[in-house]
C-alpha cells in the first residue's frame, strides 16, 4: 500500500511538467500581442512595451521562457502578473473561495444525488422513480448560467431570502445556492449512476446470499448493496470535484465569487502565461490527488481490491 | 499629441457602479436628520478590477481611472454634464502666448498624508511619468512639453527592430520650471491653446513626497496616497477598494458621505441584480441584457438615471489601402447607412444617430457637423458612381469579444443593399488581435473605432484623429490643410478664436470623410431607494459630491 502510494506520487512529477509545458505552450499560441489591447484604443509607448518585454522575457522564444518559469517557480515563486500582482497572492486569495464553493457543490451533490439514486434503484418504476427521472431530465437540460440567474433573480431580488452576491467572506452559508447551481447537472449523473448500480447489484449472487442469510433488509442494503455500488459513483464524485472547480468560471461570474474562474479567463485573454499555469498547475494538483484518493478508496469499498 | 484614455475598450461599456456597503451600522443612527446620517453614512458602488497598481502615470483603463478620480484632485475640474472647466488645486493658469503657462497653485492643499501639495509635487510627477527608464503607460500626455524628447526616447527601428531605444538624456523636460513652492511654468514645444483643458486628467495628478521616496513604485501603488476628497483605506484584489472621506479637504468638492466600498464585481448582471435588491447604491452601467425593451426602466423606476456620456461609435477606413483612397467612395458609404435604425433597432435607443464629429454634450459641439452622417440612397448612389464603383467585397471588421456584430452587421447591410455592392461584417477574435492588426496598418477593410475623449473640448475630436501622424490617427489620413488650420488654431491663445479654427479644419474632416461616426452613446445608469441626488461627471461615473442618503 505505502509503496503504491509513493509510486502513485512519483508519477505526478512528469505529469506536472507535461501539462505546465502544455498549458505554456498553448497560451503562448493564442493569437495577439500582450500589449496591443493594453492601452485601450491606441498603441502603447514604445518604452512601456520595451520595460515591460525586458522585465517578463518576453523576447525569448517560449520554452526559454518556460524554463525561466519553472526555475523561479521550483524555488516557490509564481511570479507577477503584467499588472505588478504577486501571482502566489492570487492563488491564495482565490483557491480557497473556488475550494469551497466546489466542496459545497460536492456535499450536496452526492447527499441527493446519493439519496435519490439508491430510492429509485430500489424501488424501480415506481412513481419516485419516474419522478427523480424527469427532474434529472430536466436539470440535465437546463444550462449553469440559465438555473443560476432563475434562481438569484427569484431567490436573492423577489423575494429577498438570500443576498444576489456573495460577500467578501465567502460565507458557506452564502454558497449554499451557487453551490447548488454549480452541482446541478452532475447531481443529475449521481443519482442516475447510483439507481443504475443498485439496480444492477441487486440481482448479483452476493446480495442473493445475503438475503438468503437472512440478514436484515438494512444491512443488505446499507453493507452489501451500497458498498459494492459505490464503485463508479465515487470516481466520479472524486473526478468531479476537479471539473467543479475548474468549471465555476459562469457560477462564480453570476455570483460574484472571487474565485479562479475569471483570473484564468483574464489571464488567457492578456495573453499572461505565468497567471494561467499558475493557477492551472495547482488545478492539476488538486485533480491528480482527488484521483489517487478515489483509487485508494476502491480498496476500502471492495475488500477484493489490493494495492501492492 | 497622444490621447488615449481610459478607452477601455470602450467595448463593453464598463460598469462602475457604486454599491452601498449596506452592511449594518447604521441602526442607531435612525433617530438622527438627513444631514447626520448622510455625514456618517457609508455607499456601495460598482467597479472593476483595476489592471495596474493605483498609480496615475501606469492607469490608462476605467478601473483603476475611476478610482484615481475619487483619490485625486488635479489642477482643474471638469464640473459633473459638461461645460467649461474650472480651478481645483490650480490658483490662476495664465499664459500670453499659449507656449508658456505659469500655473499658480492653491495653499494649504494636503495630501492624504498631511503633507502640503506644492509645486514640485506636480514637476517631480510629470516628470517621472515621461521618462522612458521608468515605462510608464501615461507618459505620451507629456509629448507637448518642450524637452520630452530628451527624457522619453523611441525605438529606432520599431519595437520588432534588433535596436534598442537609447537612454533618455535628461532626466526632466527643460520645459519645466519650479518658480517657488507654489509656482511652476510649463513651457511647450510649440504653441498649444487647449493645453490646460487637459491638466484634469489623471495622467497630471500630483504625486506626494513618499512616491518618490519609495523604492518599489507598484508596492506603493498598492496603498496610494493621493490629495482628493477620499482617501485609500483598503483594497482586496477582485473583491473591493474601501475609501473613506478626507476630512482635512480645503476644496470644493468635498464629499458628504464617509465611507464609500467599490465592490469589484466581473459581471455586470451581478451587479445589476444587487442594484435591484438596494444592496448597490449605483451601477454606472446596467447590462445589455436588461436593456431590451427597455426593461431596465421598468425595473428601476424613478431609480434610472441617463446620461450623455463622451463616446462615439465610429467606422473609420484604411486610407493606406489604394480601395478607399477615393473620398467619394467613402461618401457613398457614410450617406448609405441609416443610422437612425440602427440606434433604435439594435441599441434601443440607448444610442444616437450621430450628426456631427463631436459628441454632443462636450461644449461647441454643434460648431462641427457631419453633413454626411443622414441616410440619404439617393445621394450614396450617385457617390459611388461618381467614384466609378466599388470592386470586390467591402469587408467591415470589428472585435467579436464585445458586442459590437448586430451593428456593424446591420452598418454592412445597409451598406450593401442601398449601393448594390458585396458587404459583409467579419469579427476578429479579440480585442488585442484587433488593435495589433490596426497598429500595423494591415486592415484590408473599413473597421470599428471607438473613441473616448480625454478632456471636454472640440479638439480632442479632431487633433488625435486626423492630423497627419496623430497617436489615433490608425487609418494614416493626410490632408496638408487640415493640419494646417489645425497647427493655426493651437497658436492662438484665444480659446474662441481657436476654436473656429478647428472648426474650418473639421469641414475639410467633413467632406472628405476619413471616418464616419454612427452614433453617439448615452449611458444607463441606476441608484439605490438609499441614496439621492447623485450626479454623474462629464465621463459618467458617480461624482461622489453629490451623493446623499435618504
Amino acid at each position: 500500500m505505502g509503496r503504491y502510494v509513493l509510486r502513485r506520487l512519483l508519477q505526478l512529477i512528469p505529469v506536472f511538467f507535461g501539462t505546465t509545458l502544455l498549458i505554456y505552450a498553448l497560451v503562448w499560441a493564442v493569437p495577439g500581442d500582450p500589449f496591443a489591447g493594453k492601452c485601450g484604443d491606441r498603441a502603447c509607448p514604445d518604452s512601456y512595451v520595451q520595460f515591460m518585454t525586458e522585465k517578463y522575457h518576453l523576447d525569448d522564444p517560449w520554452p526559454l521562457q518556460y524554463v525561466f518559469y519553472m526555475g523561479h517557480l521550483l524555488t516557490g515563486d509564481f511570479g507577477q502578473t503584467f499588472g505588478g500582482r504577486d501571482i502566489s497572492e492570487i492563488i491564495a486569495q482565490a483557491y480557497p473561495n473556488t475550494l469551497k464553493l466546489a466542496l459545497v457543490g460536492l456535499i450536496i451533490e452526492a447527499i441527493i444525488g446519493l439519496t435519490a439514486g439508491v430510492l429509485t434503484g430500489l424501488r424501480r418504476n415506481g412513481f419516485l422513480d419516474n419522478l427523480v427521472l424527469v427532474s434529472t431530465l430536466f436539470l440535465l437540460a437546463i444550462p449553469t448560467f440559465v438555473s443560476g440567474f432563475l434562481l438569484q433573480f427569484i431567490l436573492g431580488v423577489q423575494f429577498k431570502i438570500i443576498d444576489p452576491t456573495v460577500s467578501s467572506e465567502a460565507r458557506f452559508s452564502e454558497l449554499i445556492v451557487p453551490g447548488f447551481v454549480l452541482a446541478s447537472v452532475s447531481m443529475a449523473y449521481v443519482a442516475r449512476l447510483t439507481r443504475t448500480s443498485i439496480a444492477e447489484n441487486s440481482r448479483s449472487d452476493y446480495v442473493r446470499t445475503a438475503v438468503a442469510k437472512g440478514l436484515p433488509q438494512r444491512r443488505v442494503v446499507g453493507v452489501h448493496l451500497l458498498r459494492n455500488s459505490l464503485i463508479p459513483v465515487v470516481t466520479f464524485l472524486g473526478t468531479d470535484l476537479g471539473s467543479l472547480m475548474g468549471g465555476a468560471i459562469v457560477t462564480e461570474g453570476i455570483f460574484s465569487i472571487n474565485g479562479i474562474g475569471r483570473e484564468v479567463f483574464r489571464a488567457i485573454t492578456t495573453k499572461e502565461s505565468a497567471t494561467v499555469v499558475g493557477i492551472v498547475v495547482v488545478l492539476v494538483m488538486v485533480y491528480l490527488l482527488m484521483n489517487l484518493l478515489v483509487d485508494l478508496l476502491y480498496a476500502a469499498l471492495d475488500p477484493r481490491i489490493r494495492y501492492e | 499629441m497622444r490621447v488615449s484614455k481610459r478607452a477601455s475598450a470602450v467595448a463593453a461599456i464598463a460598469a462602475v457602479a457604486l454599491v452601498a456597503a449596506g452592511c449594518g451600522g447604521g441602526d442607531d443612527e435612525e433617530s438622527t436628520g438627513n444631514s447626520d446620517k448622510t455625514a456618517n453614512g457609508a455607499i456601495t458602488i460598482d467597479g472593476t478590477q483595476p489592471a495596474n497598481p493605483l498609480l496615475p502615470s501606469a492607469t490608462s483603463e476605467t478601473g483603476g481611472g475611476d478610482i484615481l478620480d475619487f483619490m485625486w484632485t488635479g489642477l482643474i475640474n471638469y464640473p459633473p454634464g459638461g461645460g467649461a472647466p474650472v480651478n481645483a488645486v490650480a490658483e490662476s493658469i495664465e499664459t500670453s502666448d499659449a507656449q508658456t503657462y505659469t500655473v499658480k497653485i492653491k495653499k494649504a492643499v494636503k495630501f492624504h498624508d498631511g503633507t502640503e501639495v506644492k509645486a514640485k509635487n506636480f514637476v517631480d510627477a510629470w516628470n517621472f511619468t515621461a521618462n522612458s527608464d521608468n515605462g510608464q503607460q501615461q507618459a505620451s500626455f507629456f509629448s507637448d512639453i518642450e524637452g520630452y524628447a530628451d527624457v522619453h526616447t523611441e525605438d529606432p527601428d520599431g519595437e520588432e527592430g534588433p535596436q534598442k531605444a537609447p537612454p533618455p538624456k535628461s532626466p526632466t523636460m527643460s520645459g519645466l520650471a519650479v518658480v517657488d513652492d507654489y509656482t511652476f511654468t510649463i513651457k511647450l514645444a510649440a504653441a498649444n491653446s487647449i493645453f490646460p483643458v487637459k491638466l484634469g486628467y489623471s495622467a497630471y495628478y500630483p504625486m506626494p513626497d513618499s512616491f518618490f521616496a519609495a523604492t518599489d513604485k507598484n508596492e506603493w501603488g498598492k496603498k496610494p496616497v493621493g490629495n482628493g476628497p477620499v482617501k485609500f483605506v483598503s483594497w482586496t484584489d477582485n473583491v473591493e477598494i474601501k475609501l473613506t472621506r478626507f476630512d482635512d479637504y480645503t476644496l470644493d468638492d468635498k464629499v458628504k458621505i464617509k465611507d464609500v466600498t467599490v465592490k469589484l464585481y466581473q459581471d455586470d448582471t451581478a451587479a445589476y441584480a444587487d442594484l435591484l435588491a438596494n444592496n448597490l447604491d449605483f451601477q454606472q452601467q446596467v447590462p445589455a441584457s436588461s436593456l431590451a425593451g427597455e426593461k431596465w426602466k421598468t425595473d428601476l423606476g424613478t431609480r434610472a438615471l441617463t446620461v450623455d456620456i463622451p463616446v462615439m461609435q465610429i467606422i473609420a477606413f484604411p486610407i493606406y489601402d489604394k480601395r478607399f483612397q477615393n473620398k467619394d467612395l467613402r461618401r457613398a458609404v457614410s450617406l448609405s447607412i441609416n443610422r437612425e435604425e440602427i440606434a433604435s433597432k439594435i441599441f434601443f435607443n440607448t444610442r444616437k444617430a450621430a450628426t456631427g464629429w463631436v459628441a454632443p454634450g462636450i461644449p461647441g459641439a454643434d460648431q462641427y457637423p457631419c453633413t454626411t452622417c443622414k441616410f440619404d440612397p439617393d445621394g450614396a448612389k450617385a457617390a459611388l458612381q461618381a467614384a466609378g464603383g466599388f470592386q470586390g467585397e467591402m469587408v467591415l471588421y470589428y472585435n467579436a469579444d464585445a458586442s459590437h456584430k448586430e451593428w456593424m452587421e446591420a452598418a454592412a447591410n445597409s451598406v450593401a443593399s442601398t449601393l448594390g455592392i458585396t458587404v459583409r461584417a467579419e469579427g476578429m477574435p479579440t480585442f488585442a488581435v484587433f488593435r495589433q492588426n490596426i497598429d500595423a496598418h494591415k486592415m484590408t477593410g473599413p473597421y470599428r473605432a471607438g473613441w473616448q475623449a480625454d478632456y471636454p473640448d472640440p479638439e480632442n475630436w479632431l487633433g488625435p484623429l486626423y492630423v497627419t501622424g496623430a497617436s489615433s490617427n490608425d487609418g494614416l489620413y493626410s490632408n496638408p490643410q487640415v493640419d494646417a488650420l489645425y497647427q493655426e488654431g493651437s497658436r492662438m491663445a484665444d480659446a474662441n478664436a481657436a476654436h473656429a479654427k478647428f472648426a474650418e479644419s473639421m469641414k475639410i474632416v467633413d467632406d472628405e470623410v476619413p471616418s464616419i461616426p454612427i452614433v453617439s452613446v448615452t449611458q444607463q445608469a441606476g441608484v439605490s431607494n438609499r441614496v439621492t441626488g447623485v450626479k454623474t461627471n462629464w465621463v459618467g461615473s458617480i461624482d461622489l459630491s453629490t451623493v446623499e442618503l435618504v
